[in-house]
């Protein structure tokens, strides 16, 4: 009896995760669709057009940093390894305005101090 | 005889397409391993194959699938699961916004298409190259989304799939967790050519791990705002010198 209790309790309802997943779909296709749909090819005001030039610059650091800061994969301790490998692709890009050498050299960088530190 | 100056317009379009499937590949290395996490997961919480595989076909969003589905096998309320979802996805009306200059013109179906596949990565790689080709036309901008998105999308479903099936991970040692990392930072770096871009990276970056303790990623979203209010102002302040 005690078990079967147990057993509902960890289960997760299927009406519910339903629910969650269909809200889920609409809720980000929604979030998605607001600018590009709603807006179109009407004009932007020139001062959220200015704004929205440094999205990118600043929105995909700002995922990246704490990743860099505290890998989930050392607990979030600072792993000399990881830091490293994001510098060397940091100055690589930068210096070479490369894509896709900037990401051989900081795999390579990885995986060497990796093997290196142990 | 005839010369061609330019090559012809279709193959040109095609081309774009598969410098869109090139430009998303290494995103491979980071699509795999969280989709297959994501089926092993979700088979743990007790999801069949195909409310699995549904997860990701209607929400292709990885924070935001773990995030719900966490919550859910935590026995949150509906509510707490949906709306703590949707605010790690907040960022997705950032990138509709960043996008609409280049693609607002597109018919509503296409743009339909491409909101439902904007995710960070097909964002990621849409923008640096819309940059870098200010002359591409809009058929160039939407074959190259496309050619990005083969390289995302169907394999997002298609690992989850393996996931649920297999059951097991990728191994740790090979430091996966890194690619998305590495990439990111690959894409970015070229693109800072100016002040104002540089200043608005370092105050995104400053802020997003000041306030990385805010709950539902909203850390995030402060940095991204601050650092396009940053990049902003430096802009009007160096064009006034100028």
């Amino acid at each position: 009896m005690d078990a079967s209790i147990t057993q509902t309790a960890d289960t997760i309802n299927h009406v519910d995760l339903w629910i969650v997943i269909i809200g889920l779909g609409l809720g980000s296709f929604a979030l998605r669709f607001v600018f590009i749909g709603l807006i179109g090819d009407r004009p932007m005001p020139e001062w959220l057009l200015r704004h929205l030039r440094y999205t990118a610059v600043a929105i995909l650091p700002a995922i990246v940093a704490p990743l860099v800061a505290w890998p989930a994969a050392t607990e979030g301790q600072l792993d000399p390894a990881r830091f490293i490998a994001a510098m060397v692709t940091v100055i690589a890009g930068i210096y070479l305005r490369n894509t896709l050498i900037a990401i051989l050299g900081g795999a390579t960088t990885l995986y060497v101090m990796l093997w290196l530190v142990g | 005889m005839t010369v061609y100056a330019d090559p012809p317009p279709s193959a040109s379009i095609r081309s774009t397409f598969w410098r869109g499937v090139r430009d998303g590949a290494p995103f491979l290395l980071v699509i795999v391993p969280f989709a297959v996490l994501f089926g092993v997961v979700a088979t743990e919480a007790g999801l069949n194959v195909l409310e699995a595989l549904m997860y990701s076909v209607a929400v292709i969003a990885g924070a935001a699938q773990f995030t719900s589905l966490q919550l859910l096998s935590d026995g949150a309320p509906v509510f707490i699961a949906l709306a703590s979802a949707l605010a790690v996805n907040l960022r997705m009306a950032m990138y509709s916004a960043s996008l609409t200059p280049y693609l607002g013109a597109a018919p509503l179906w296409k743009r339909a298409l491409v909101a439902y596949c904007m995710v960070d990565q097909t964002y990621a790689c849409a923008v640096v190259a819309y940059e870098k080709h200010p002359n591409w036309t809009l058929q160039h901008r939407l074959s190259y989304f496309a050619g990005v998105v083969m390289t995302i999308c169907p394999f997002w479903y298609l690992l989850t799939i393996v996931g649920a099936m297999i059951g097991s991970t990728i191994p740790a040692g090979l430091a996966l967790d890194f690619a998305m990392p590495i990439t990111f930072i690959a894409m970015v770096a070229p693109m800072l050519r100016t002040l104002a871009h540089l200043s608005a990276c370092i105050v995104a970056i400053v802020i997003a791990l000041c306030f990385a303790w805010l709950p539902y990623n909203l850390g995030l979203l402060v940095a991204g705002l601050a650092g396009m209010i940053t990049g902003a102002q430096v802009e009007l302040m160096m064009g006034r010198r100028a």
